[in-house]
């Protein structure tokens, strides 16, 4: 019994694990149609710009919540106005280009950092349910990811703000027609996206170690989650994310890492050979 | 069109014509004794090769300022193999072809060296590889001076055992090491009234280790045995510490330091943990001293040095030693002269090389984390490579030239 | 063939020959032999991206395939002509499979670029999880991240003792190479071709007009994945080892990368992308100054940004430009001119 709830908690863990990462490149993707491959990269800088803080001193939740996702989200806008904003609309030369940005990064944090493993311990404790000890921070996780996508319903779903976010979505022409900026509104949600994906590297950093190659184990799984989720952001992400991590921790259980991981890609490859357009292609069609 | 396209192929050899000839090394003094040492200075692996190539230098250099070798200069010709395995044939044929080397140093990962051993072999160029490694590769033209599986578990499983007990939970990266590794681990867990109640295997990519933690607590050993590898591994011991594991279960490792990841893991993550190695920097002898000394005068600081730049620092002063001891630098009068029984005092201890196996003969210290340092225990001299002892005899065999899997 | 065509290919095979037979006094032929082989596995990508606009995040699965294959066969039967061809074959007939499985379901674009990028992580991890003792071919051991080493380079046909090594196996190489670069042009110049090229231009149209687009992509695909695991099985003759790195992301990048720059939708592009950024490496391996990932992603973005269209199509228009200031009159449309740059 205690074993269960300790399979239950791991399967949580492992879908929050996959919302939080694949967040920032579904808002990304969801709004404007651009796939980010150094999103991973992003995760990464904000990893590091966690531990840096911490280590000078900051408070961790700090650190991870807020320097994070506001230095990456800084790094986004940059990245928007030099290399992305000559590129809407033209989907492959945007994975490309941003492709070439995550070597970019990689190579710029090793000349920093080296290609030591750094990282910084969870700020929470273990503790026990029956005779099983569990990691306490998995839990901040799952609340992390709950938290994170209450927050971004309730921006998209209540705000004026959200609300002409959607509209673009929809029709950035309409939107540009009624005297919205695309212009602006895409810039606004590339930061957005951006700091989503440094808070990810935030939450994340304190569990693994960290080198400037460690980008590459995200992107992936994330890209796999945001595309097999398809075109709508909240919904997408959890549907698919739900799906991944509920297959890869029970193939982990019942046999091993490796089986878990290759069962979360054959799970992908099966998904979108029926369902070509991500599971909200299919179902729940026009939700966010 | 075609004009154009004439010109372009004109121009484009016209380019790769300069960039050769721009890149072609340096003339060497003629009569300079020529060292090539490949190793991965960039990418993944930068960790262990940065350290590795450190002390390669450190060794030239002393050698070269006590009036080198047979009263020649030593020049290196160092190429970055960038993690990469395709570069390491690439640079390993340069090196053999182009740059006609007199020894090679080098090579990181199992199939790095398996990637250059048979070019070296063929060109007949002596090779070094001096890293901590799986065991079992029997050539002749091959010296290894890293320690092998079976010389630190013979003595990291015994003392864990003693002191905590015989339930033995085994985890080990998935590859050539680990494999191995674990069975050795199993073996002496046995002989020594122990048990391997599980081994779990892990690709060097895996970083979350909680559904494992839950199991582990499931079978509930006495000890974990560890042989993870990399960096993404290292989260395992930081995960184990979260979930409030290291007061309840003891663990020993047969990997964790190699790469200085006691440096990494904080004093709470880290103490207790039980290792053996060939090096640490806390022994003191006359020998560690100096070498220490010397690092800091060429570098600065020691915080980088680990246990396979040590073997890497060892094993350049094993060919010189051979080199001075045949009076010449042909290879078969060099291997010979190794052959007979030579020995160097290194910062690990004396090593002496296996004329069986071309191994290395060393001392193995226990050693235990504490405050980010690896505290010696006790010290056991002059261990034997027992694991290729058991497989491979190049002394009636010298024609062997197979990587054997150690029975045991 | 066209007339035009037939002329245009063999002038290119051989200046390309002159080149590479000219080519062994400036570089060792064990380097030449790499770039080679880089060359031929751009050309595989060049031909599904550039003429069959299918973009596959995973020409590594293919190249990793034929390398492995061959390395595999090899041990097991001791003589090398066999394993060549099933170096060729099995990437071939998985890539046909892969093909039908996506073209078929009408996959396109992001989706495409998924599935090839999943099924290259799927070879990495299982790959890199095969070093126990159960992952066994016949007498060869998989041997997980360490790879497979010591299986029987190429060798003249039936006698196994024969060697192809050095400079004959460079030479060996570099006749395939053009022998691919001339079966590709006739593949593209074949009614097959043109109908291929029509579907990457305007996929409905072309099934309008009757012609089955599925079932062309599935064999331009398979034909694509060939032409890698050809590459593969070269290399891994070359390497004398093949490792799991093969499949890796970084390998497929690097395929992506030299089309890029080389420029798109010619064929000689590729090839010489591959060709100067392979040499790059090497060079940039003799070097620490500089991160070599940090240039390489600096080129990947600038030549995304600034040049989209690769080296060879630019150059092409750049001397054409030139030519056209220096007559002072151009009687070639627009429109005529982009079609015949796609011909390089």
């Amino acid at each position: 019994m205690d074993l269960a709830t300790v399979i239950i908690v791991e399967i949580l863990y492992s879908i929050a694990v996959l919302v939080l990462i694949s967040a920032g490149l579904a808002v990304v993707f969801g709004m404007m149609r651009v796939i980010n491959l150094a999103h991973g990269e992003f995760m990464m800088i904000g990893g590091y710009a966690t531990i840096v803080a911490v280590n000078s001193g900051i408070n961790i939740y700090v650190s991870m919540l807020l320097v994070a996702p506001l230095v990456v989200g800084l790094l986004g806008l940059l990245v928007e106005r030099l290399i992305i904003r000559h590129l809407y609309g033209r989907l492959v030369d945007t994975m490309l280009a941003t492709w070439g940005l995550s070597l970019f990064l990689v190579g710029v944090a090793t000349m920093i950092f080296g290609n030591t493993t750094t990282g910084i311990s969870p700020p929470i404790a273990g503790f026990s349910i029956g005779a099983y000890q569990v990691n306490g921070y998995n839990f901040f996780i799952i609340v992390a990811a709950l938290v994170l996508l209450a927050a971004l319903y309730a921006v998209l779903s209540g705000t004026r703000a959200g609300l002409v976010a959607r509209g673009t979505m929809q029709r950035a022409d309409m939107a540009s027609a009624l005297g919205y900026n695309p212009n602006t509104i895409y810039m606004v949600t590339f930061f957005c996206g951006s700091a989503l994906s440094g808070l990810a590297g935030g939450i994340l950093a304190p569990l693994v170690g960290l080198v400037p190659s460690t980008g590459g184990t995200y992107i992936a799984k994330a890209f796999i989650t945001v595309i097999s989720g398809g075109s709508s952001i909240i919904v997408g992400v959890l549907s698919s994310a739900t799906l991944f991590g509920l297959v890869s921790q029970v193939f982990t259980f019942a046999v091993s890492p490796v089986v878990g991981d290759v069962a979360l890609l054959v799970a992908a490859v099966i998904l979108l050979r029926l369902l070509p357009q991500g599971i909200t292609g299919r179902f729940f069609k026009g939700r966010m | 069109m075609k004009i154009q396209r004439r010109q372009f192929l004109a121009g484009s050899v016209a380019l790769a014509a300069g960039g050769v000839l721009s890149t072609v090394p340096g003339a060497f003094a003629a009569n300079d004794v020529k060292l090539g040492s490949v190793l991965d200075t960039s990418g993944i692996f930068d960790a262990y090769g940065k350290p590795m190539d450190m002390a390669m230098r450190l060794a030239v250099d002393e050698i070269n300022a006590a009036g080198g070798l047979l009263g020649r200069q030593i020049d290196i010709t160092a190429y970055d193999t960038q993690s990469e395995m395709a570069l390491y044939t690439q640079y390993g044929q340069q090196l053999a072809r182009r740059d006609k080397v007199d020894v090679v140093h080098g090579g990181i990962l199992s199939a790095s060296r398996e990637a250059i051993r048979q070019t070296l072999r063929k060109s007949k160029v002596l090779y070094f590889y001096n890293v901590l490694y799986e065991g079992g590769v029997c050539d002749r033209n091959i010296f290894i001076t890293g320690v092998t599986p079976a010389q630190q578990v013979e003595i990291v499983v015994p003392a864990a055992i003693k002191k905590w007990g015989p339930k033995i939970y085994i985890l080990a990266a998935d590859y050539n090491y680990g494999q191995i590794t674990a069975r050795w681990v199993q073996k002496y867990a046995l002989e020594n009234g122990g048990e391997a109640i599980a081994t779990d295997f892990f690709p060097l990519d895996v970083a979350d280790f909680g559904s494992t933690i839950a199991k582990i607590q499931a079978a509930s050993p006495d000890i974990v045995v560890s042989a993870l590898v990399g960096g993404a591994h290292l989260s395992f011991y930081r995960q184990w510490a979260a979930a409030g594991m290291k007061s309840k279960i003891p663990m020993a490792s047969t990997t964790l330091g190699v790469g200085n990841e006691h440096k990494v893991l904080t004093a709470e993550e880290g103490d207790g943990i039980l290792v053996a190695y060939n090096y640490s920097s806390e022994i003191e002898s006359a020998a560690n001293q100096s070498f220490l000394s010397g690092w800091t005068g060429k570098y600065g600081d020691t915080k980088l040095i680990h246990e396979i730049a040590v073997s890497n620092y060892q094993g350049v002063h094993v060919w010189a030693e051979g080199v001075r001891k045949a009076g010449s630098m042909d290879r078969d009068a060099v291997v010979s002269a190794l052959e007979d029984g030579i020995s160097i005092n290194g910062p690990g201890g004396v090593v002496s090389i296996d004329p069986k196996t071309h191994h290395a003969v060393l001392d193995v210290h226990l050693m235990e984390f504490s405050g980010q340092k690896m505290k010696v225990l006790e010290s056991f001299k002059q261990r034997q490579p027992i694991d290729t002892q058991g497989v491979c005899d190049l002394v009636a065999n010298p024609d062997d030239n197979t990587q054997y899997e150690v029975k045991i | 063939m066209a007339k035009a065509d037939l002329k245009h290919t063999a002038f290119v095979t051989v200046l390309a020959a002159v080149a590479l037979l000219i080519a062994p006094s400036f570089l060792e032929t064990y380097t030449l032999t790499i770039l080679v082989v880089y060359g031929l596995l751009a050309l595989s990508l060049g031909l599904i991206w550039g003429f069959g606009g299918i973009l596959c995040f995973g020409q590594a699965a293919f190249y990793g395939l034929g390398a492995y294959t061959y390395a595999v066969a090899a041990l097991n039967i001791g003589e090398s002509t066999i394993p060549f061809f099933l170096g060729v074959l099995m990437p071939l007939l998985f890539a046909a499979l892969l093909g039908a499985m996506m073209f078929y379901g009408r996959l396109s674009d992001v989706y495409l670029g998924v599935i090839t990028l999943v099924v290259t992580l799927i070879f990495f991890k299982f790959m890199n999880a095969t070093a126990g003792p159960e992952y066994v071919l016949g007498t060869a051991r998989l041997g997980g991240f360490n790879g497979i080493p010591g299986f029987q380079t190429l060798n003249v046909p039936g006698d196994p003792d024969a060697y192809i090594l050095g400079d004959a196996f460079y030479y060996f190489t570099a006749f395939v190479l053009l022998l691919v670069y001339v079966f590709v042009r006739w593949l593209i110049a074949s009614p097959f071709g043109r109908v291929a090229v029509g579907i990457r231009e305007n996929e409905q149209r072309i099934e309008l007009m009757g012609y089955d687009a599925r079932l062309r992509k599935t064999v331009l695909f398979a034909v694509g994945g060939g032409i890698a695991g050809l590459a593969g099985t070269l290399f891994a003759s070359w390497a004398e080892i093949v490792t799991p790195g093969l499949f890796s992301l970084s390998q497929s990048a690097e395929i992506i990368i030299w089309c890029i720059v080389g420029g798109l939708g010619t064929l000689v592009g590729p090839v010489i992308g591959a060709m100067v950024l392979g040499y790059l490496k090497f060079v940039l391996g003799q070097q620490s100054v500089i991160d070599n990932t940090l240039i390489l992603g600096l080129v990947l973005i600038l030549f995304v940004v600034l040049l989209p269209r690769g080296i060879v199509p630019s150059l092409g228009s750049a001397f054409r430009s030139f030519q056209g200031a220096i007559r002072r009159r151009s009687r070639k449309t627009p429109r005529r001119r982009r079609r015949r740059q796609a011909d390089v």
